[in-house]
């Protein structure tokens, strides 16, 4: 039983534990799932600097914070005590493509030549690490909701502006995947 | 029955037009936290994220490798994944509503429509641009952090100033 659990899962098998998140939480209290709102509660809590967008009672979406500290947690277990020795198999294309740019470590699930405090003082790992996510934190709370906010829990009940939303994070996804991270690659 | 809930919630919305305003936008405050906000309380929804954390890893999502498959259109295994979250909590939605299940607090549970704003095509578009640079959304973030990539902490609080930048500026952008 370990021994499948360790294994990397199925698509089928996690798309449908992901699904039940968004019923478990609302049954545990009436919470839709989210992720990057956490975002703004840290910003409301730290440094709300008198910007109206920050000025709320954070307390209240404690839930989230943690849920989100829990994420993190279900991180540390999953590596500590489900780790799998094998390498993520990806697409021959994209290993062909990444061997031009000199990444081919795929020992971790994150590429550690692109992902490194070493590479955080280059203008590459600057782009990638601090630009990428600087994107995803303006990005997710102009859009109102992230992958979890818009495309599972929105879509999960039916909601258009989310699917507005998926539809053009995919978009954004697709320009960046196949022309903006070749370029950076480059660099 | 919803219908009146909707109507109920814009009358609301018109007195206290401020706070309709911030929250509007953000789709994880519309359900108000409760009264109670005691750790214990808390705790089962930390397990519920330790339990999306181990799939996040175990299924590989949290792989920039895997999303860059999704965006190259090499492999199925994303599509397949937020596909099949997506059939699975429009079903639960759908139980949940028929069945009028309520939390385990007993409290009837609320769904809230999602208003459109041109920030979800913008600010979806540069999410989309960002989620393939660093291979994750909000959520894989975090559980990369976990796995023991310490880098991500810098890439999360990059993340943490775009969203008060947002919100610095959110007056002067197209909403």
């Amino acid at each position: 039983m370990l021994e499948l659990i360790r294994q990397p899962w199925h698509w089928s098998t996690a798309g449908i534990l992901i699904g039940l998140i968004v019923p478990l939480l609302l049954i545990l209290g009436n919470k839709s799932f989210g992720i990057s709102a956490n975002l703004r509660h840290i910003c409301a809590a730290c440094f709300p600097a008198d910007i109206s967008f920050f000025k709320y009672d954070w307390k209240k979406e404690i839930w989230n914070i943690f849920f989100a500290v829990g994420i993190i947690l279900g991180g540390f277990l999953a590596v500590t005590f489900l780790h799998d020795p094998e390498q993520v198999k990806v697409a021959p294309t994209l290993v062909s493509d990444l061997a031009q740019f000199g990444i081919d470590d795929y020992t971790n699930q994150v590429p550690n030549q692109l992902f490194n405090w070493h590479s955080l003082l280059t203008i590459k790992g600057f782009l990638f690490i601090v630009v990428g996510g600087f994107l995803v934190g303006f990005g997710t709370r102009y859009a109102g909701g992230c992958t979890s906010g818009h495309a599972i829990s929105g879509l999960a009940n039916l909601q258009w502006p989310s699917l507005v939303a998926t539809i053009c994070f995919m978009i954004g996804g697709f320009i960046s995947s196949n022309l903006i991270v070749p370029f950076l690659l480059k660099l | 029955m919803s219908k009146i809930k909707s109507g109920a919630t814009a009358n609301i919305a018109e007195t206290m037009n401020t706070d309709f305003e911030v929250r509007s936008l953000d789709s994880q405050s519309v359900n108000a936290g409760e009264k109670d906000m005691s750790f214990l309380r808390n705790l089962k929804f930390m397990l519920a994220g330790i339990f999306f954390g181990i799939i996040l890893v175990k299924s590989e999502v949290i792989s920039w490798f895997r999303i860059q498959e999704m965006f190259r259109l090499e492999s199925f295994h994303m599509y397949g994944v937020i596909g099949t979250a997506v059939v699975v909590g429009v079903i639960s939605i759908l139980l949940i509503k028929k069945l009028k299940i309520k939390t385990i607090h007993g409290d009837a549970i609320e769904f809230q429509d999602k208003r459109f704003t041109k920030g979800q095509v913008i600010g979806g578009l540069i999410f989309g641009l960002g989620w393939a640079i660093t291979g994750a959304c909000p959520g894989p973030l975090l559980a990369q952090l976990g796995s023991g990539v310490g880098v991500i902490s810098i890439t999360i609080l990059s993340a943490v100033v775009g969203t008060w930048v947002y919100g610095k500026f959110r007056d002067k952008l197209p909403n």
